[in-house]
């Protein structure tokens, strides 16, 4: 494991196509690395890592990692601890729209205003449990 | 096996999302192009993580339906993962495919596509397209 000043966090986002949630899991996720936290931050490509990418199953396995997925299906979190370990935290992105009366979900393509609204909100979420992990 | 109200077989369009790029979100932004536009009846998306989960479902329309793959980079993902599963590959495009043809375009916008990026989304969504008619009339 790399000291704390080199310590970095992966975000590996689900990506799913057939939903909504899944843009905003990635739309959130490249909100963290581009503009909230660019500097602890990468993120793993995860069709990669399900590939068998020996370079992200790595990272994942040494270094702490945030699962962002779109549904209860928790595809990311679940391939990062069958093929890496535990992720050191677990965001779900229906678990905030549930609790935040998101607006009617529907373009997967192009977020509107009030998904993007959804997405910034996720966004800090991950930030947060970035800044936790970092305090560890 | 999925099917739309004709009873005719779906062609299943995946592609890789790759998060890292913008060639891995003008594979997602084409994709959608297609099932949400272009050939909307015919085709649908599906989610490549629940499929490599090993999901039923994904499996069956993988199995039971012809899958075009939809890549950002040369490591292929979309490919292999289909593959992985035992998918009924019938045809593999590339981002690059599309830049070769449009090398002026810069895509650099990976959270949201640039005017370049959707540009070059819409040029390999013609391709898709083009490859869903082949297959239909092979059939």
């Amino acid at each position: 494991m790399a000291d704390s000043q080199e310590k970095k966090v992966g975000i590996i986002s689900c990506s799913g196509e057939e939903c909504v949630e899944g843009t905003i899991s990635r739309v959130a996720t490249r909100l963290v690395l581009e503009k909230l936290r660019p500097d602890q931050t990468v993120t793993i490509c995860l069709p990669l890592f399900l590939a068998g990418g020996k370079e992200e199953r790595e990272f994942a396995r040494d270094y702490p990692t945030i699962t962002v997925d779109g549904c209860d299906k928790m595809c990311a979190k679940i391939a990062t601890e069958r093929y890496s370990g535990k992720p050191a935290s677990s965001i779900v992105v229906t678990n905030i729209t549930k609790n935040s009366q998101c607006p009617k979900l529907k373009s997967r393509r192009k977020l509107n205003d009030e998904t993007l609204t959804v997405a910034r909100k996720v966004a800090d979420k991950i930030a947060e449990e970035v800044d936790k992990v970092l305090k560890h | 096996m999925n099917m739309d109200a004709s009873g005719q077989k779906k062609i299943i369009v995946i592609p890789c999302s790759g998060i890292g790029k913008a060639f891995g979100s003008i594979s997602r932004d084409a994709t959608y192009e297609v099932t949400e536009n272009l050939r909307k009846d015919i085709t649908q998306t599906l989610c490549l993580a629940l499929l490599v989960s090993g999901d039923e479902k994904s499996l069956q329309l993988v199995h039971n339906n012809k899958c075009i793959t939809v890549d950002g980079c040369p490591l292929q993902c979309a490919e292999k993962n289909v593959k992985l599963a035992g998918g009924n590959l019938a045809g593999s495009l590339r981002v690059v495919d599309a830049y070769k043809e449009n090398r002026h375009l810069k895509p650099k916008g990976v959270t949201f596509l640039d005017p370049d990026g959707q540009q070059m989304a819409l040029a390999l969504a013609q391709k898709i397209a083009e490859k869903v008619d082949d297959l239909l009339e092979e059939h």
